[in-house]
């Protein structure tokens, strides 16, 4: 996960998780960071999870714990978006805030969603539709082709049964929209040529300076000596097709609804 | 497989055996089959089950590494864990690919060759858990492409052995009450076998068995009878609830009979006999189950009303060999409370038993296999000490000697204190305040020491000893200064290969108990030695310390 961090020392942010630390009006309070550093696909993904998770307590609009308002952009004790995660996840001793069980790919979903709540209308975004998203990850998109999911499917491609709590919403957008650019270099294919001629070829999974290991084109786990090669190269470039001219914006927001609902096996 | 097939296999020379299976096995490459698990042993170049198959013998038929060369072993390759906790685990070695667990509940596959790691899995463990004598884990079971952990919160994970990607997690008890699994799991067919350990914390113990594909559970055999079932009239009252016998070793399977074999462990509090009176079945015994129903079929108790912490939790050692000239399917059992037995595995019949160290709990046994006891005056020895003659240290038999090799506590004893306790969940429940018999001295206990060895020869020591199944008797010693908890590995090749607490490594003939090759991996050695073999080399490997060391000869 990347998020990229307030500046503390510019900013002062609020934390409305907490009705009590909420700044008097006459506090001198410093500007917020501009919502554009949040990727839309982060934010919608915490609008809907703040939906389900956080208005019990502090409403739709973020207003309902006195003294807190979480779209107000003011914060007393929260400076970057790690000391609000930091809240989120470990919450308030003493206070209402009780510590929250979130993944990475929830948490960054939250905190962008919690910045950009005086500026994001949930209610005019159009979510992504996991079961849609399912429905193109099999069909369409042929996704399974290469992919495994709670272990159905080929092991070619990276498993994806934990992607979603793994990657946020923004990363696995781009990895839809621009796989090679979006492809982790550890997730790289890699392509062996031996001394006597055979080529494999096959995902890295580990490497050091004498040999490198993958997952070959038949899913055999491979471990190679480099002094035993008599080519190497390191594939920069993705197999996975762009999906950008093949789905809609909203099926391509689907499949990013799908594939954040996998969470693996808790 | 066909019946012609079959005929066809029977018909073969053991050399011919060995090559179709080989054979079979390269052609069925990365699917770890029921068959392929039933044949375990008939490809030595694997090791597919925690002893290396359903006998549960230990011995391998690799013989590249022999008494003529084995000084010519050198170290190929080491992998450190990253956990200072104790490394019990056996690896599984599945064609080239070695899978080994790090505490309290990782999974790592290496390359077998290299020690180079394909992947990691990391299984979150609750902080409830609380096995009694350290967050250890045995090692794996392997089906298909899938591999199945058991936690030390009592869960069981099945985990994708290809890409370690979890694939189901289940419950199987309750860590808050002191439920804890550190036992590799058995397959079975289908099913998925596990016991629970806890003993220490007045469990009611049980051996389950789920759906390998699921982790449905299929059934659940509890070691303690309750109300209405066989066996419970051997607790008074409410003691049953919490009277232990957990079985936190793997058992074994014979594939003919359809039997698994399963050792328990000690009644709970396990030293106040007086909180539960009477033989408290089926703690201490050995069960043979139907693995396809978990219904008994015989059961052995080899210390009835146990207040010395004396487990049967030793894993079985199943051996078909002629018994007063007649073929006969037998249970080899090196129990903890210091007696070697042989038991008929078919009917649960007693054969014989005999102590293989020094014993004063008992004068022998009777007929029947029951101890005559001979307790101990109040404040005085008794021996074989809590830790017992053995423990749950991987025995070995080797088919080539005809012997049963055994890590034994020699002339190792313990001064038993019985105090009172109340039942609290999750709470231990012992009740015993034991000692040492030198006073102010050491004596070694179940966990590790420092690095320097305050255990004299006046507390013990370790030995590995090796039995003749037939009589009991000892037929050769090797013995150590400090004591051993480490298993035993014997092969084709004539050699026994075996560690203990002082962290050497040792190759002893396994004839004669001869030392032929020893180095020094400065950790205990505390997990059973495995072998195997990839592109025609054998390799020989052991955890010590925090690490798996893996030997091959010279090239």
């Amino acid at each position: 996960m990347e998020i990229q961090k307030l500046r503390p020392l510019r900013f002062l942010v609020s934390s409305a998780l907490i009705a009590f630390v909420l700044l008097p009006a006459a506090q001198a309070l410093r500007a917020q960071n501009p919502p554009t550093q949040y990727a839309p696909a982060d934010i919608e993904y915490g609008a809907r999870i703040f939906l389900t998770q956080c208005t019990g307590c502090h409403g739709v609009n973020g207003d309902q714990v006195p003294g807190v308002n979480l779209g107000s952009g003011q914060f007393r004790h929260v400076f970057s978006d790690s000391d609000l995660r930091s809240v989120i996840t470990n919450g308030i001793p003493g206070t209402g805030m009780r510590p929250f069980n979130f993944d990475p790919s929830e948490l960054a979903g939250i905190v962008a969603y919690i910045r950009n709540m005086h500026i994001f209308d949930a209610g005019k975004t159009k979510l992504g539709d996991p079961t849609r998203g399912e429905a193109l990850f099999e069909g369409t998109g042929n996704c399974g082709s290469c992919h495994r999911v709670n272990g159905k499917g080929p092991r070619v491609a990276p498993d994806l049964s934990d992607i979603g709590a793994l990657r946020t919403a923004d990363l696995l957008e781009r990895s839809l929209v621009d796989p090679s650019a979006a492809m982790l270099p550890m997730n790289r294919s890699v392509r062996a040529v031996l001394r006597n001629g055979k080529v494999i070829t096959g995902r890295r999974l580990n490497e050091d300076t004498y040999s490198v290991q993958l997952i070959d084109d038949q899913e055999h786990l491979v471990s190679l000596d480099k002094s035993d090669l008599r080519e190497y190269t390191v594939v920069t470039t993705s197999s996975m097709p762009s999906y950008k001219d093949k789905l809609s914006a909203q099926e391509i927001s689907d499949v990013v609804a799908y594939l954040l609902t996998l969470k693996g096996v808790k | 497989m066909s019946r012609e097939m079959i005929a066809a296999i029977a018909r073969m020379s053991r050399v011919s055996l060995l090559l179709f299976f080989a054979l079979a096995a390269t052609s069925l490459r990365a699917q770890v089959t029921a068959d392929r698990l039933t044949h375990a042993s008939s490809e030595p170049q694997n090791w597919l089950t925690y002893s290396g198959g359903y006998a549960s013998q230990r011995y391998s038929l690799l013989h590249q590494v022999d008494p003529t060369n084995v000084k010519n072993l050198e170290m190929k390759w080491v992998f450190q864990v990253q956990s200072l906790q104790k490394l019990e685990s056996t690896p599984l070695v599945v064609d080239g690919i070695m899978y080994v667990t790090q505490s309290p509940n990782d999974v790592i596959a290496l390359d077998a060759k290299s020690g180079h790691v394909f992947w990691t899995y990391h299984f979150n463990v609750s902080p409830a858990a609380r096995p009694c004598c350290g967050v250890v884990n045995r090692g794996l079971a392997i089906l298909g492409d899938t591999l199945f952990m058991a936690t030390v919160d009592s869960h069981l994970v099945a985990i994708d052995a290809k890409n370690g990607h979890a694939l189901w997690n289940i419950k199987v008890a309750d860590a808050n009450a002191g439920y804890a699994m550190t036992l590799a799991p058995l397959i079975v067919k289908d099913k998925v076998l596990v016991g629970v350990a806890g003993g220490e914390f007045g469990i009611r113990g049980f051996i389950s068995a789920y759906d390998a594909h699921t982790g449905a559970e299929a059934w659940r055999f509890y070691t303690i009878p309750g109300p209405g079932e066989p066996g419970h009239e051997t607790w008074k009252g409410e003691d049953w609830l919490h009277g232990g016998a957990p079985a936190w070793i793997t058992g074994s399977y014979d594939p003919d009979l359809n039997l698994v074999y399963w050792g328990t462990g000690n009644p709970g509090p396990d030293f106040n006999i007086s909180k539960r009176p009477g033989d408290n079945l089926y703690s201490d015994s050995v069960l043979a189950l139907d693995p396809d129903t978990g219904k008994l079929k015989w059961y052995f108790q080899f210390t009835p009303n146990d207040p010395y912490d004396f487990d049967s939790v030793q894993v079985p050692v199943l051996v078909d060999t002629d018994w007063n000239g007649a073929p006969r399917k037998l249970i080899l059992w090196g129990n903890r409370n210091g007696f070697f037995y042989v038991l008929d595995r078919t009917t649960g019949k007693f054969l014989f038993g005999r102590p293989f160290v020094k014993v004063n709990w008992a004068r022998g046994l009777d007929d029947y296999g029951r101890p005559i006891l001979t307790p101990q005056p109040s404040g005085t020895p008794t021996f074989p000490g809590q830790q017992g003659g053995t423990n749950w240290y991987a025995p070995s038999y080797s088919p080539r000697t005809g012997l049963m090799y055994l890590s034994a506590w020699e002339d190792y004893s313990t001064i038993f204190v019985s105090v009172d306790a109340e039942y609290k969940e999750g709470q231990h429940y012992t009740a015993g305040a034991n000692t040492g018999p030198i006073p102010g001295g050491d004596t070694p206990g179940g966990q590790q020491r420092g690095p320097i060895n305050t255990y004299t020869e006046v507390a013990g020591h370790g030995a590995v000893i090796a039995l003749d199944p037939h009589t009991g008797e000892k037929k050769w010693s090797f013995d150590m200064h400090d004591v051993t908890t480490s298993g035993i590995l014997t092969t084709a090749g004539d050699l026994l290969f075996t560690g203990g607490r002082e962290g050497y490594f040792q190759a002893l003939n396994a004839h004669t108990g001869e030392l032929l090759w020893k180095a020094n991996l400065g950790g205990d050695i505390i997990a059973g030695p495995i072998t195997y073999e990839v592109d025609g080399k054998q390799y020989i490997s052991v955890a010590a310390g925090h690490a798996i060391f893996v030997f091959a000869l010279r090239n």
